[in-house]
């Protein structure tokens, strides 16, 4: 990890939140500096959806004298997912928890990153095998933080309370909470619609009361799903939706926090 | 014990207590004296207790954040609305139980008497357990690793006083895990009815759902059907229809299709639902009127025509 200068864990207590959706497009915006170097490590043995969301199925991993090459997206963003070892997407990994622990750990050290302003390290919901694994095998290694991903709903909210809660006991900061799946604008009649009613007041709340930064709040937006689905970065596809502004405003900010500025002065613009 | 060595051949193997892992591991004895082959006791104990239950449904997704609990609370409270059926709702989510915030029941807590653990009821025919009710917070983080989960999970099923029930259903976590694999080991013996898969409706979703039914196939466990969340959002000023998780491959529409299982039906986003659940009531008495109620109810019953029961009263049947 000594070339790796900044490593960023996408955590959250809730499954469906935006986790792998918001580890993609975090990767994707940092990316867009051509000398950033970005790395992506998608640790969800189970359900390993990052391959899928950066348009790299049936991509297969090399390996070479200096460790597993990661597939690379741009020559700048390298990734590494267990869905790269599946002979079909379908293959279902039924592990348990020391297995998955062992493929973390490898994924960790025998992955030839090269030289990396940023690893992002996407995780699977819930806090166990996988989170502790992580945290333990970086514990020499300085981790810059975790951001921490939720939806407004008090269901939601309460899950990523004890992931917050985790944090504090492993000792990893938290650089601060996204809130996804904020509002919908209907694209006809242009009404906001919260689908997930923040019926405790949302992120929002939560952040105030644990004294944590609220990164930003997400908009729902079809084109999201879609771009996944079709392993683009939403970033491109829809530059002027609302949610992009809300990513990219996310994303300098997370920079921030690393100690960095942001690379290109036309980001702060709304596009 | 949570420290297993990496290298672990698993208790089961012919290497156990043999292999150069097992070197230094305190159980290596006990895997060495074949003892770790043997099966485990509590599967038989399980069946025992499960003779009084009649019919065990799992509700699975490989994908996280999909409606699994949603659906096991609304399918528990639809299927508890008639007196005489007995529900028994199981919540083994160590990491995020949200079961008990959806049945309204936070801060409830469970008692121990002779007979076991019991359950703590919302109504007099449906009784919950979860890890949940055993923090002292519900902020409490539990950060288990695989082996202190499964023995959660099989104290559960185990230790906890059921008495008689009509259904069992299990909530999970998301994932094909430890979780799962210790749901569908201990309930071996016992027969399990088959599993509900939940999914949403973009390929992201559907790609681990396919994980899961290949998981339900693997471990021989009947697949009852899909349901597809979070189909529709219906504009509640304009009516129109935006499909929110666009469905690029076909939804679990095509996806049933090409994997030759039932699909159970398709719910809309409601934000009803999300205050009910925040709320812990049944979103099926908040709102009777709404599509996804209706929705809701023509899978229970055809869940339950599956388990082999016909619907308890005709009304259901009536668009309300």
């Amino acid at each position: 990890m000594k070339t790796v200068k900044h490593k960023i864990l996408v955590l959250s207590g809730k499954g469906g939140v935006g986790k792998s959706t918001f580890s993609a497009h975090l990767a994707h915006g940092l990316a867009e500096d051509e000398n950033t170097q970005v790395a992506l490590l998608d640790i969800d043995i189970c359900g390993p959806s990052i391959p899928k969301i950066m348009g790299l199925e049936g991509e297969q991993v090399h390996q070479s004298g200096s460790g597993w090459s990661p597939v690379f997206v741009e020559d700048n963003l390298g990734v590494m997912s267990v869905g790269f070892l599946l002979s079909s997407p379908d293959d279902a990994v039924i592990w348990r928890g020391p297995k998955k622990n062992g493929m973390i750990k490898q994924f960790l050290r025998d992955v030839d990153w090269g030289e990396v302003d940023y690893l992002i390290v996407d995780t699977p919901p819930g806090t166990s095998d996988e989170h502790l694994s992580a945290v333990q095998y970086l514990s020499a290694a300085h981790i810059d933080g975790a951001v921490i991903i939720t939806t407004p709903q008090e269901v939601s909210l309460q899950d990523v309370r004890k992931e917050i809660n985790f944090c504090h006991k492993v000792k990893l900061p938290v650089i601060g909470v996204v809130e996804n799946m904020s509002v919908f604008i209907c694209p006809q009649c242009k009404k906001e619609s919260q689908i997930f009613p923040p019926t405790t007041g949302g992120a929002e709340v939560m952040c105030q009361d644990l004294k944590i930064p609220l990164l930003g709040k997400v908009p729902l937006d079809p084109h999201i799903g879609k771009s996944c689905d079709k392993g683009q970065s939403f970033l491109t596809d829809a530059p002027d939706s609302p949610a992009t502004l809300a990513y990219r405003s996310i994303i300098k900010r997370i920079q921030e926090f690393c100690g960095h500025h942001p690379p290109k002065e036309e980001h702060l613009i709304g596009s």
